[in-house]
């Protein structure tokens, strides 16, 4: 138990550019009806339960990995994308980095 | 905060872009997915990151305490129903449809958690930081109210009861903390700089003036 001590220090809003990514998307599928609040927070909460069941969840980079979990199964429950299409567009994001020479835009082919 | 998961390149010349973690690309992939279908929109995505990151914070929580120090009318109105009256100052929209205002007395401290997961009042307080998210603050604020508020810094006196209050997606409760004594001649916006996060959370009491 040490969360709650260390709270003094200013923190950013979001710690890393995903958080902030994956929570926009929820965000703006929310207010486009794909889904309402409440729906949202059931779910998310099972997740965060179940992740909890293995480890003390920190509130940071795992309560992320938590929602971006929730995120993706609601996409595929709804039938929005399934799991191969998740997987194969971010081998597609690899795989634009691992070829896109430092310091150029990093893009998707248009495959 | 936890290191990402796949940084293999953070010590020597890049000969290609920096690969993000894992979870990054899944986001990544995500958004593509959903752009394409035209359920996203990329620009409204970036709109949504700045205004948490940078416009919506618990400056507008502050606001709305300072004036309700300042005007009994209003803080009738406040405690009454709060969402039309901070919907008034402009601070309404996503988890803002229905706040509910708890109000600290030298009988009473109020404090907030989300026991179900992270559940807030955005258009007051912004994101929620870190250890509101934690399964330490969500399971320990109701067991051990005054142990966590202790580890805060916050002595309460013993005829002080503490209330906690569970928010939850259709009711988000702020802490209406108590004035601080030796402020009289304060205005409103000096009042404002005194009000903490952790003080409308209930984990913290306002600043006293220097």
């Amino acid at each position: 138990m040490t969360d709650c001590i260390a709270h003094t220090a200013p923190e950013p809003v979001f710690a890393e550019p995903w958080h902030a990514q994956v929570f926009a998307v929820t965000v703006a599928l929310n207010e486009a009806g794909r889904f309402d609040w409440p729906e949202w927070a059931t779910r998310f909460s099972a997740t965060l339960k179940r992740h909890g069941l293995k480890k003390e969840l920190d509130g940071g980079e795992d309560y992320f990995r938590a929602w971006l979990e929730t995120l993706e199964t609601l996409l595929v429950d709804g039938g929005e994308t399934n799991a191969g299409d998740i997987d194969a567009v971010s081998a597609a994001w690899e795989k634009a980095y691992l070829t896109t020479p430092h310091g150029s835009p990093v893009e998707l082919s248009a495959d | 905060m936890a290191q990402p998961a796949a940084m293999p390149h953070d010590d020597h010349d890049h000969p290609h872009a920096l690969l993000p973690p894992e979870p990054a690309l899944r986001v990544k992939a995500l958004e593509t997915i959903l752009t394409r279908k035209g359920l996203v929109d990329p620009a409204a995505l970036d709109e949504i990151i700045d205004t948490y990151q940078n416009k919506i914070g618990p400056q507008n929580g502050a606001r709305v305490v300072a004036k309700a120090w300042t005007d009994p009318e209003f803080k009738r109105a406040l405690l009454e129903d709060a969402t039309p009256v901070v919907a008034d100052l402009g601070f309404y929209g996503r988890q803002g449809e229905h706040i509910v205002v708890v109000e600290n007395t030298p009988a009473q401290h109020n404090m907030v958690v989300c026991t179900l997961c992270s559940c807030y009042p955005w258009p007051l307080l912004g994101i929620p930081p870190g250890w509101y998210k934690s399964d330490a603050y969500r399971a320990r604020a109701v067991r051990e109210p005054r142990k966590v508020l202790a580890e805060f810094g916050v002595a309460l006196p013993s005829e002080t009861a503490v209330r906690v209050w569970d928010s939850t997606a259709e009711i988000r409760y702020l802490v209406l903390p108590m004035r601080p004594k030796g402020t009289v001649s304060l205005d409103e916006d000096a009042l404002t700089a005194l009000v903490t996060r952790d003080s409308m959370i209930g984990t913290g009491l306002p600043k006293v003036p220097s």
